[in-house]
């Protein structure tokens, strides 16, 4: 007898097999029993069938190329071990970027990861429902080879001792924590919407693409490594944002106004977070790839207003508080390194001012707004500094009741006032840095009533280790605020000129290059 | 018409893949950057099997993408033989 050989299934077919082949109708429960988060956002969904993964990637596919990837990345992260990678970096400044990203990047991933595995469980659809469990599975990936690649440099660098203790406690690590777990208690749609499409597609190309370049062009092979690892799987995950966004405004008009409020939120969140990421590429990397400014415009302006224009077929506009973002590009890096200057006694890493060579790159970079407003600010604090008075702030400062970042933004037409804005809800009143964050609180005061606000916590007492006593005469409530937060005072913090992780630097370097 | 890109890891694996996309895009701009490379293109970026398994000299599965991907944008449409970005309707 003749063995019948068939065909290699193709691309398109091998998909459809693998997912919603596998999926089946129950008959003993009641859809709505087996996925019950569906209906009460509003959206409406007709046919499920109707979402289609354009990447077609398949479970088993899936394991391949990660499993090659892995194989990859810590080929790199063991090279760059054995090779004495923490040495090899422009400058020790350049860590304080590491220190960062781990205490308010990684456990982001960790957050995403079981987000996505909630909706790997709750999307009626074969289609979505396999793409989020390729995303969480992803995201728990990230998490743990970001933690991989930065305990190398555990070793030998101060600040990294109590990331996951201090994600929970540190003041500017409330903005990425607060955004993450406004995403996860928020429905089905809304989380996907917020994290896949918002802040992954119109987004994440800020975050990964020039700063994780920026970190390889400072010798960083370890983050280069894990970011650009973790961004490859980011263009599934943006992907799968883009398909969703569509696949739900093509299934019922009625979507339109509910999807297009979670774009104006989502947007204008994701947009404060990166505040960090601003000050990351113009003044923490010794080395620059690019300026914050000029990857707003390539990839915000041009890319993301390539994006809405495409989506205008379906009446999306373009998010609300885009114009003001785009007028921030000359202001959000000065504004917030000065904020982390001020407050470079209550971080886990260092702080400086900018060099006169580090401002002669910021002069041409920003034309507009760096000689006129900022370099008068660095070059008095430096002034100070030399002359045995290093500005350290302590004051603690107002935060805005939704993004939780210290109110210094500036007017959009005025970047000489501070921007204040406030809201009346049941008897009390609250703070905003700008109508973007006005306008959420308004949407959703319940939800943003309850925001643990670091300052107010600190004023109000909680924010102290429990073996405290506020009565001895000595009593320092800074002291124990950082006591509570796990950091070592004079070690972790304070400007990275005095900084013990600048002198072993020196040290190290001199005996690379010496016997 | 406003670009779409794709950016990959600039090793020897992707080196084939950048010079199959310059040659089968001929409004293609390539953006050099550390580590990366970033290739713009107006309206419309193909990536097609056959031209990176003449430049590679082997099969070559389009999913193998994946492992040197780095981000894009546009609207994906992928079959065996192409990976298509695009803005246009």
């Amino acid at each position: 007898m003749d063995m019948k050989v068939s065909k290699k299934l193709g691309l398109k077919e091998r998909y459809n097999r693998m997912t919603r082949d596998l999926n089946w109708t129950p008959s003993y429960q009641s859809l709505k029993d087996i996925y019950p988060y569906l209906e009460y956002e509003g959206i409406k969904i007709h046919d499920w069938d109707k979402f289609e993964d354009p990447f077609r990637m398949t479970m088993d596919a899936y394991w391949k190329y990660q499993g090659e990837k892995e194989r990859k990345l810590y080929a790199i992260l063991d090279a760059f071990a054995q090779n004495n990678g923490h040495l090899g970096v422009t400058d020790a400044r350049y860590i304080n970027t590491l220190k960062l990203f781990l205490t308010g990047v990684s456990p982001l991933e960790y957050m995403s990861h079981k987000g996505f595995a909630i909706l790997g469980r709750q999307f009626q659809g074969a289609g979505p429902r396999v793409a989020c469990q390729m995303q969480s599975l992803d995201e728990i990936r990230h998490a743990q080879t970001q933690i991989h690649a930065m305990s190398n440099y555990n070793k030998y660098y101060n600040g990294f001792q109590d990331w996951q203790h201090m994600h929970h406690r540190v003041w500017y690590l409330s903005v990425p924590k607060s955004f993450f777990e406004d995403a996860v208690t928020s429905g089905p749609f809304e989380y996907i919407l917020s994290i896949s499409f918002a802040f992954e597609y119109v987004l994440t190309n800020l975050l990964f693409v020039p700063f994780i370049s920026g970190a390889a062009y400072n010798g960083d092979m370890g983050a280069m490594a894990f970011g650009f690892s973790a961004q490859s799987d980011e263009s599934r995950h943006m992907t799968l944002g883009l398909e969703v966004i569509k696949f739900v405004l093509e299934q019922d008009p009625d979507n339109l106004p509910i999807v297009q409020k979670w774009i104006d939120k989502w947007f204008w969140r994701g947009y404060r977070v990166l505040t960090l990421v601003a000050m990351m590429m113009d003044y923490m990397l010794p080395k620059r790839v690019m300026s914050w400014k000029e990857a707003w415009e390539i990839y915000a302006e041009e890319n993301g207003g390539a994006l809405f224009r495409d989506l205008a077929r379906y009446g999306v506009k373009v998010p609300l508080g885009w114009e003001q973002a785009c007028k921030e590009k000359d202001h959000l890096s000065h504004m917030a390194w000065n904020v982390f200057y001020n407050y470079g006694a209550a971080a886990p890493f260092h702080t400086w001012a900018p060099s006169e060579e580090d401002m002669k790159w910021l002069s041409a970079k920003y034309p507009d707004s760096f000689d006129k407003y900022y370099r008068p600010l660095w070059e008095h604090y430096a002034k100070e500094q030399k002359e045995g008075r290093r500005f350290y702030n302590k004051t603690l400062p107002m935060l805005c009741q939704v993004c939780q970042v210290p109110m210094h933004f500036v007017e959009p037409d005025d970047p000489t006032k501070i921007a204040y804005r406030e809201s009346d809800y049941k008897g009390m009143k609250y703070h905003f840095c700008s109508d973007g964050c006005k306008h959420i609180f308004d949407n959703e005061p319940e939800k943003f009533k309850q925001s643990w606000l670091p300052v107010h916590q600190i004023y109000q007492g909680n924010c102290f280790p429990e073996d405290v006593d506020p009565t001895k005469p000595d009593f320092d409530p800074l002291m124990e605020v950082l006591r509570y937060y796990k950091m070592e005072f004079g070690r972790d913090n304070l400007d990275y000129a005095d900084s013990q992780d600048k002198k072993n630097f020196d040290t190290w370097r001199a005996q690379a290059t010496t016997n | 018409m406003p670009n779409v890109f794709i950016a990959l890891q600039r090793n020897e694996e992707t080196r084939p893949i950048i010079d199959a996309i310059l040659m089968d895009n001929p409004g293609a701009q390539l953006d050099e950057q550390p580590a990366m490379v970033k290739i713009n293109v107006p309206g419309r970026l193909v990536v097609r099997k056959s031209t990176i398994e003449q430049e590679i000299g082997r099969d070559f599965d389009l999913q193998e993408l994946h492992v040197n991907l780095i981000t894009l944008t546009g609207n994906i449409d992928e079959s065996d033989d192409e990976f298509v970005l695009s803005w246009i309707h």
